[in-house]
């Protein structure tokens, strides 16, 4: 742990105020999110609680607002503020399992195609080719398009969740594939490479021992720039209505709902979702760019 | 008159660690028409004695205190442009990796003509006949039908060739030359060596040759300075350094060059490594390794001090 | 079996002729054609480069053998062939008697040879410590039944290199560039190798940490008996450790000779041109007249002896008909000068 105070990266994260406070507001989103049972002032999913009474209150500063409410309510009476805590719990768990999905997915595939080269390379590069001509949030809805039409209506509500993370996962592991190939194309030739070959070690654990560790820097930026893609394209899908199941609202989800009242003049119950998805995934974006910065030593 | 004159020359390096210093002290002269040889382990800062002539110091590192005079007048202190300028004109540079002087995508003949035509009073025609001058000279074959080639159509001595062409075409009074053979096979090295020499000689250009090869320098260079942990040790004229040196250090560094002409049972040694910037022992930076090293050694450092027919920073010579 | 013949039968077996390697006729070529549809559009064929293109040597026990020349003459491709990182396009690598394939399926046999690498920056695994980069080979081999047993066989290894048992726990970043150089010998001595292939060992490294590596690989052969196959670009180096000298040009050996006959008669123009170019010590002020010209691409050699563009003595013969390697005295040439007595 000293060393880690001590080293260069500890040392640039602190030369850097947007950084720093980049990292605060992600923590504080994350911690939001995650102890939302605990730290949120109301239950939204607690149908007993709900007062339809309570509707469309406007936020707590507004001329009919309500102190209980900070950020007011929705047409259901729901808390904005407790909605978009729970909401963003959702939003994070997607975007944190589709990343680590796409990560696992894209190293090992990446690995292979540039440990072992030739046919096995060839074909791996081209299908990622292939798929990075599209955007990504367009193999998403692809994707989620086809598992949904596969599978029986029944299971949706069950799966839905799981539908969404591979969706997302799958459109993003060419990115992490292509990178961890060119690093791991230089580091195979490296000397320490082939002299675990001449001592006849396999090629599957010279790829885990010798070269994963050493391509995992840029899978750490990758990964934390995808955060922000991953969180804002869960937000796509559901708001377009083809994401996460409605019992768990998701920011998109919120956004969506909140859309339809936008004219009617509750614009609190979609701008703040909105808010906090630039705030969430600016701050994870401005730490991506750090990372990468302070790992690149060309830029050093 | 020496034409290139650095006096206590300091280079420091600012990092969060406190300041680290590559170059302390460091003075020597060179003469027009004469070559400097300046060896040392990686590290010891020859290259960097070098950066610093030339006024391309990599960041954060500073000249922090000193002078470099060109000509009597001073070239360490002057703005990015006006240095530029010298650059080309006064003094051409000559660095180990030639693709890095080369622009890929401008043909060998134009990045020739433009340098002539930048820092000299002739016009386009005119310089892209010297161009071809220059290339015949440098011993490019066919120099008339290949100076509109690209420089990845060369090999890498023809690029070096090129290179070499390039600093001196606008016959700049000095020549900084950073390792200028090591890239290059041995018998390739050998005809680069053998041009640079009578280029000194025919033109009167100054040269600093910076080198780890002490072959090279025995060959090529009049005078050698010897450095060591950012500091010139000794320096004199070449044979005396090479068949008589007088600081230990260079003794040792001599007698490490593996012989040609004869198998020995065990190389003379150095035991140990250079100590990095940020831990030189005080008194002699060499007096860890030092198999003389006495008490003063420990705790005062020698200044450059006449030992035989050089100067040596060692008390084994203090008068 | 009567018992002068069981004698012999003995004294042949501590003798052990057997080399330690064997290389026969063996070339190695890579293809370096630019992907399919580059090709086809500029309706080119297929680039082959002939990095090694048929040599023979052997190497008896105990001794050194070196392999000198330029780059991009096949030395490196060389010494890789002879661990097997690459398979022959040509011919056959006999290890201890045994086809070198089948030797690398054993494990027992595989532990027998080890490499020494150039580059002491790129050797060494940056996220290893280094007690965990020379135990690697242990580990693999599986020769320490324990870890205290293999801690101990580390600490051993780093004393007998010059480095301390604490060195151990350090990453290679915290050495210097001779020190990393001992750690990567270390390595390869960890299986009790016999045979130790060293791919210019000392070429990245400063001169006076070069002589501390080249003292240290001696005492090491002559403490452990090791054989060495030695690549160097650099002659006086070569001089210092060999028993036995090979100068390879565009992939071919022009020259094979004891060591202190490749100095004191060499043969080959080739030969002669080298040690005419190298910058000496003793020479200051000395006048040379360099070996003009370039050494040709192995894409596509020159007809004939591959020299014969640079050389003073080609004639006719030499751009028609490539030489062999015949005996000269106590070495093999392969020139036609040298055959017919023009050399």
């Amino acid at each position: 742990m000293r060393a880690f105070f001590d080293s260069d990266l500890w040392w640039s994260f602190t030369r850097s105020p947007v950084t720093v406070i980049s990292a605060v507001v992600a923590f504080i989103c994350i911690a939001g999110a995650v102890f939302a049972t605990w730290l949120a002032p109301h239950n939204p999913f607690d149908l007993a609680s709900l007062q339809l009474m309570d509707a469309f209150k406007p936020p707590a500063w507004e001329a009919e607002g309500d102190g209980t409410y900070l950020l007011g309510t929705d047409d259901q009476g729901r808390d904005v503020l407790s909605a978009i805590m729970y909401g963003a719990r959702v939003s994070l768990l997607v975007g944190f399992a589709a990343v680590a999905f796409s990560t696992i997915l894209g190293v090992s595939l990446g690995l292979l195609a540039g440990y072992l080269g030739g046919t096995v390379d060839a074909v791996l590069m081209r299908i990622a080719d292939i798929q990075l001509t599209f955007p990504g949030i367009l193999v998403a809805l692809l994707v989620d398009g086809i598992v949904r039409a596969a599978l029986p209506r029944d299971m949706h509500e069950n799966i839905a969740l799981f539908v969404v993370i591979f969706a997302i996962g799958i459109s993003n592991w060419p990115q992490f594939a292509r990178t961890v190939r060119g690093s791991t194309m230089v580091e195979r030739n490296k000397e320490y490479v082939q002299a675990a070959r001449v001592i006849g070690r396999s090629p599957l654990s010279i790829m885990l021992s010798h070269v994963l560790p050493n391509v995992m820097s840029p899978v750490l930026v990758i990964a934390t720039l995808s955060l922000g893609f991953a969180i804002l394209a869960e937000a796509t899908l559901s708001f377009l209505g083809v994401g996460v199941p409605p019992t768990q609202p998701s920011l998109g989800t919120l956004i969506r709902i909140g859309n339809d009242f936008l004219f009617s003049g509750e614009w609190w119950i979609t701008i703040f979702p909105g808010v906090a998805l630039i705030v969430m995934v600016l701050s994870v974006n401005l730490l991506g760019d750090w990372l990468r910065d302070a790992l690149n030593p060309k830029l050093r | 008159m020496s034409l290139l004159d650095v006096k206590n020359l300091r280079v420091e390096f600012p990092t969060r660690r406190g300041t680290l210093v590559a170059l302390d002290d460091v003075s020597f002269s060179i003469a027009p028409g004469e070559i400097l040889g300046v060896v040392g382990e990686s590290g010891a800062g020859k290259s960097m004695t070098g950066a610093a002539i030339i006024g391309l110091l990599e960041p954060p590192g500073r000249i922090a205190g000193g002078e470099i005079r060109l000509d009597g007048k001073r070239i360490d202190n002057l703005p990015y442009e006006e240095m530029r300028r010298i650059r080309g004109r006064q003094i051409g540079a000559i660095f180990q990796d030639p693709l890095t002087t080369l622009n890929p995508l401008y043909t060998i003949g134009r990045q020739l003509a433009e340098t002539m035509t930048t820092h000299l009073p002739i016009g386009p025609g005119e310089a892209r006949e010297r161009a071809i001058g220059w290339l015949e000279l440098v011993g490019i074959p066919a120099a008339r039908e290949r100076i509109d080639s690209y420089p990845h159509e060369f090999s890498g001595g023809m690029r070096q060739r090129v290179v070499i062409a390039l600093a001196l075409c606008a016959e700049p009074r000095l020549i900084v030359a950073d390792e200028p053979t090591t890239a290059l096979d041995v018998s390739i090295q050998a005809q680069v060596i053998a041009l640079l020499k009578s280029l000194a000689r025919e033109k009167g250009t100054a040269m600093m040759l910076v080198t780890h090869d002490m072959g090279v320098i025995a060959e090529t260079a009049d005078r050698v300075a010897v450095m060591y942990a950012g500091r010139i040790v000794e320096i004199g004229p070449v044979r005396e350094v090479v068949k008589h040196a007088n600081h230990p250090y260079a003794q040792g560094l001599m007698g490490s060059i593996p012989p040609l002409d004869r198998r020995v049972d065990r190389l003379q040694q150095i035991d140990g490594a250079m100590p990095r910037l940020s831990a030189i022992p005080p008194g002699c930076a060499y007096n860890p390794r030092c198999p003389q090293a006495f008490d003063r050694c420990r705790v005062q450092r020698p200044e450059l001090m006449p030992a035989g027919a050089t100067d040596a920073a060692c008390w084994l010579h203090a008068p | 079996m009567s018992a002068a013949a069981e004698a012999r039968l003995a004294e042949a077996r501590r003798a052990d002729l057997t080399p330690m390697l064997e290389v026969e006729e063996v070339a190695r070529y890579f293809d370096v054609s630019r992907p399919l549809l580059q090709r086809l559009m500029a309706r080119e064929g297929r680039r082959i480069l002939r990095a090694v293109d048929g040599i023979s040597f052997a190497i008896p026990k105990g001794t050194t053998l070196s392999l000198v020349g330029e780059s991009g003459c096949g030395k490196s491709t060389v010494a890789r062939l002879a661990v097997g990182l690459y398979p022959t396009t040509r011919g056959r690598v006999l290890f201890d008697g045994q086809d070198l394939a089948r030797a690398r399926a054993d494990s027992a046999q595989r532990s027998r040879m080890q490499m020494i690498f150039q580059d002491p920056y790129a050797s060494l695994n940056p996220r290893w410590r280094v007690a965990d980069i020379i135990a690697e080979p242990i580990r693999a081999f599986g020769l320490a039944p324990s870890r205290v047993q293999e801690a101990a066989r580390v600490a051993e290894l780093l004393t007998q290199v010059g480095l301390s048992p604490l060195d151990g726990a350090k990453f290679p970043h915290e050495f210097s560039g001779g020190q990393r150089q001992r750690i990567s010998i270390a390595r390869a001595l960890s299986s009790n190798p016999e045979f130790l292939v060293c791919d210019e060992p000392t070429s990245a490294l400063d001169v006076s940490v070069q002589a501390q590596i080249l003292n240290l690989m001696k005492k090491l052969q002559a403490r452990l008996g090791l054989t060495f196959l030695f690549i160097s670009h650099n002659l006086a180096v070569v001089r210092q450790v060999s028993d036995r000298i090979g100068v390879m040009y565009l992939g071919k050996l022009v020259e094979l000779a004891p060591a202190e006959t490749l100095f004191t008669t060499p043969r080959h123009p080739y030969t002669r041109a080298l040690m005419e170019a190298i910058p000496d010590l003793g020479m200051t002020g000395r006048v040379r007249t360099p070996v003009g010209g370039e050494v040709p691409s192995p894409i596509s050699p020159p007809s004939g002896c591959a020299f014969h563009p640079r050389c003073p003595l080609a004639n006719d013969r030499c751009r028609a008909e490539a030489p062999v390697m015949r005996a000269a005295g106590d070495a093999q040439v392969a020139c036609h000068a040298v055959d017919e007595g023009r050399g």
